[in-house]
């Protein structure tokens, strides 16, 4: 039997104390296109990061044809032939085609003869896989189909024969898609192999003859994708992990507070991540939305809690419009009107890292009574309820003058949610409540957000976390390319289902 | 490369506010000996002059206050602009066209009561100065024109527009200098050798006036606003994480240009000094590149108050006392001191962080010593 192009072997790879890629075995055959499916944070792009020596494993070992090898830079890898398309690109915007692609490999100090010679080479490469890429055109004015395709151009040029795609298709358009996996087949044809690392199912079904499912750090499965179908890849790819289930008395509806119609909203690149979305939440409900991280749930809370501008659609709450692509309040006017916005990223959006806990802690509220009178802050108030509100959060440590990132993820989590939370909003807009805290502190934060429904409060909650989705949850929504692709009531809806809509499967 | 890692939250305050600025100040001036010594003359003596200069006799110090006055405004306006994480460059100009605020008030105002036309100059000098920081802050905040390079413009477009003002409109017609006629006795401030008369103590003219105590107040107004108000809590937001403070509904675009207004208008009252205390009546460039130093004023006393007054004391030292050096030791030219300047920002700006890791935990590790002791 051949050996395989690249075989991986016991790799471990922790950062501080989570463990990244426990124990990771695979067996990558020569020509074939392989597929790598797993949720978010299940160690997928770790691993090829590994293989493509940005990270160096803390144990294991990797062949290439056979014969061990030491990846310790980028420059190693693509010396053994390994290249990488990220899913951000690495591309100078202000330089041509050409440039790109040689750069880091001149080869010569005056460009002359061999810059002639690149763009020739270029020129065939370019014919072989029908790429279809002007050298000349500069970066900034290609598409991003386009700037892809350079950058799996760059890794041909340098000699690439394995290829590892990170999540590819996450910012093409259906048509520039069908371009990309045209590619990737004559690229197979050709005798190159391929890695596409991706949580899409359909595109493991439609692509792969091989594929490997990860979950939390760990392989779970190899299978050849004729042998396998959708259904068993999801249920291998969200595992039966144990539920943290949470106390929760029986859901006491009220009237439709939120309600969103036909909405739509653009992220900074102008690509629309989300599409005619429409939505109601009642007081006394959690309405949690599922999703792979980049689906359009970031754009979609930023856009509920008036940071970002509408596209087209509108926003009501308490039946009176508060956004359309006109006019929209901002996050402070929604705070008045009672709507408390816990952002998904904490240390770039919910708190200012170099500001003490308790200024923090009126962060958004500070211009309100008591924390400040005709401008001036009251920092006798500001401090007892800062006092008051970390003991009953249990912010450790309690010390309001602390910089705020000394403290843990956790209880900077915690800090947030005090601060959102004391003010009684009506609505709660949540984001990844949990990301990033330890076990304790999950506890205690579903509780709160379990209490703030109990009291009245209508709640969308937004997480990758399908646990979190399901233990708290009254309903669920799942988000996938921006639109909503399926809606469950929360009560015999199971992992597979979930995670079948969530793939864009079902 | 060092790669000391200190852990920020058990460094004591005093260690990163006081003894680092000492320690990167000690080194300027140990260069700045060597300098002295290689020019021919012998340092201590140096030392000992600045000393005397600035210190030694009751004008000599009045001198120092009048610089440190100057200093004070400037410093403050870089620091203001600095907490919304704004590089305020453009103090020169704006103190440039704060002066022609005082000035055309005061002509124009002179009529009324005499305290009345001190406060009128004095917000005159702040509205002009604000009015000129506003400008490249409205470009920065709506068309993302970065303020470090249009306020460096505008120092040049004020000088020119001074200088055009200076020759064709306001200057004084029986004279060919490019300056404007004085302003009627009675409205100036009182000086310092006014105030000692009073006392019984005959001393001799210096500049000091009436302002120094404008900028103690200054210094109270800057600690006041961005510590203990919701604009200053606002500014600091947006200069730590614009994202943030989007998030927080707070506006990046008000606070820019709320920030750069005062900035400037602080800036702008360095012309109160030059103006109604000590020529007064515009001469052309009279801010002297005070403006440029406040930068340095403000990296020094790391952008507070309590900080920005012994530096904005000690560049006061260094002008008065240099000017007494260059005086009695020939070997010594001005510029020499405007290279002791440039070291001092140096080692307290550009080199902040040259010798901080290895100081910090230097301490952390003695004072955990003594507390395992």
């Amino acid at each position: 039997m051949v050996s395989p192009i690249l075989e991986l072997t016991d790799i471990n790879k922790s950062f501080g104390h989570v463990q990244a890629n426990k124990k990771i075995n695979l067996k990558i055959n020569k020509g074939t296109i392989h597929g790598i499916i797993g949720e978010n944070g299940a160690g997928k792009s770790t691993l090829m990061s590994i293989v493509f020596g940005l990270y160096q494993a803390n144990s294991g070992s990797i062949k290439i044809n056979g014969k061990e090898i030491n990846l310790r830079s980028p420059r190693d890898s693509i010396i053994n032939g390994i290249g990488m398309v990220h899913q951000h690109f690495m591309l100078v915007e202000n330089f041509t085609v050409l440039e790109n692609i040689i750069l880091g490999f001149e080869g010569e100090t005056v460009f002359g003869e061999k810059l002639q010679k690149a763009k020739e080479d270029l020129e065939k490469l370019c014919k072989t896989y029908n790429f279809n890429i002007d050298l000349d055109a500069t970066i900034s004015d290609l598409s991003v189909g386009f700037r892809q395709r350079v950058e799996i151009l760059k890794s041909l040029y340098r000699g690439a024969e394995i290829l590892i795609l990170d999540e590819p298709t996450g910012v093409l358009t259906p048509q520039e898609v069908d371009e990309l996996f045209k590619i990737l087949r004559s690229l197979k044809d050709e005798g190159k192999t391929i890695v596409l690392i991706t949580h899409k199912l359909i595109e493991i079904m439609d692509l792969t003859s091989e594929v490997s499912v990860m979950r939390q750090g760990e392989m779970v499965g190899h299978t050849k994708t004729e042998d396998t179908s959708k259904e068993q890849l999801a249920e291998m790819m969200v595992g039966r992990s144990v539920l943290l289930r949470v106390d929760k008395k029986e859901i006491k509806k009220g009237e439709t507070i939120f309600k969103v119609n036909n909405l739509s909203v653009k992220d900074d690149l102008d690509v629309t991540r989300v599409k005619d979305v429409n939505l109601e939440i009642c007081s006394g409900e959690i309405l949690g939305i599922a999703g792979v991280t980049g689906n359009g749930q970031t754009e979609l809370l930023e856009a509920l809690s008036g940071i970002r501008k509408v596209e087209s659609g509108s926003i009501e709450l308490f039946g009176e419009k508060i956004s359309d692509q006109n006019n929209f309040l901002n996050p402070r006017m929604l705070k008045e009107k009672g709507l408390a916005h816990v952002p998904e990223d904490r240390q770039r959006m919910g708190l200012i890292g170099d500001f003490k806990a308790y200024e923090n802690l009126i962060f958004g509220y500070h211009d309100q009574e008591p924390y400040s009178k005709s401008a001036i802050l009251n920092n006798k108030e500001i401090t007892e309820y800062s006092n008051k509100v970390m003991q009953e959060y249990d912010v450790r440590p309690n010390s309001p003058n602390l910089i705020t990132s000394n403290f843990s993820g956790g209880n900077q989590q915690k800090i947030i949610l005090s601060r959102e939370l004391n003010e009684n909003p009506k609505v709660l807009l949540v984001g990844q409540p949990t990301r990033g805290v330890d076990i304790g502190a999950i506890e205690f934060i579903h509780q709160r957000l379990i209490d703030m429904r109990d009291k009245g409060a209508a709640i969308l909650l937004a997480s990758v976390e399908l646990d979190e989705i399901l233990s708290l949850s009254d309903r669920i929504i799942v988000m996938f390319d921006g639109k909503i692709v399926g809606e469950k009531e929360n009560k015999n809806v199971t992992d597979r289902e979930l995670g079948l809509l969530m793939a864009g499967v079902a | 490369m060092s790669n000391i890692v200190v852990d920020k939250s058990k460094v004591p305050w005093w260690v990163s506010n006081v003894i680092v600025p000492l320690v990167n100040l000690t080194l300027a001036l140990l260069v700045s000996g060597l300098f002295v010594f290689i020019a021919g003359e012998n340092p201590i003596e140096a030392v000992k002059l600045i000393i005397y200069g600035s210190f030694g006799y009751i004008q000599g110090f009045a001198y120092t206050l009048y610089y440190t006055t100057n200093f004070i405004f400037t410093g403050l306006a870089f620091a203001v602009a600095f907490h919304c994480r704004l590089f305020n460059i453009g103090g020169e100009g704006q103190a440039y066209i704060g002066g022609l605020g005082v000035f055309l008030v005061a002509i124009n105002l002179s009529f009324l009561p005499v305290p009345i036309v001190w406060l009128l100059a004095i917000f005159g000098a702040f509205l002009f100065g604000a009015a000129w920081a506003y400008i490249p802050a409205y470009l920065q905040s709506k068309r993302g024109s970065h303020v470090v390079i249009t306020t460096i413009m505008f120092n040049f477009i004020a000088s020119s527009l001074m200088i055009f003002l200076l020759v064709d409109v306001i200057r004084d017609t029986n004279q060919m200098a490019p300056h404007t006629v004085k302003l009627p006795e009675e409205i100036w401030l009182p000086s310092f050798e006014a105030f000692s008369g009073i006392l019984g103590i005959k001393i001799r003219y210096s500049p000091l006036n009436l302002t120094f105590l404008l900028a103690i107040a200054s210094l109270f107004f800057v600690w006041f606003l961005v510590w203990k108000t919701k604009w200053g809590y606002e500014m600091r937001a947006v200069g730590h994480n614009t994202q943030a403070a989007i998030y927080a509904g707070i506006s990046p675009h008000k606070n820019i240009i709320i920030a750069m207004c005062i900035s400037g208008g602080l800036a702008g009252l360095l012309g109160v000094n030059e103006i109604l205390g000590v020529s007064h009546k515009i001469q052309a460039g009279f801010p002297a590149g005070y403006g440029f130093t406040g930068i340095a004023v403000a990296l020094m006393g790391r952008n507070h108050p309590i900080g920005i007054l012994p530096a904005a004391f000690l560049f006061g030292i260094l002008y008065q006392g240099g000017s007494e050096v260059t005086f009695e030791m020939p070997n010594i030219t001005r510029y020499m001191f405007v290279a002791v300047q440039g070291l001092i920002i140096l080692f307290s700006g550009a080199l902040e962080n040259l010798f901080r890791p290895q100081i910090e935990s230097f301490f952390v590790r003695r004072l955990n010593r003594e507390v395992n002791a």
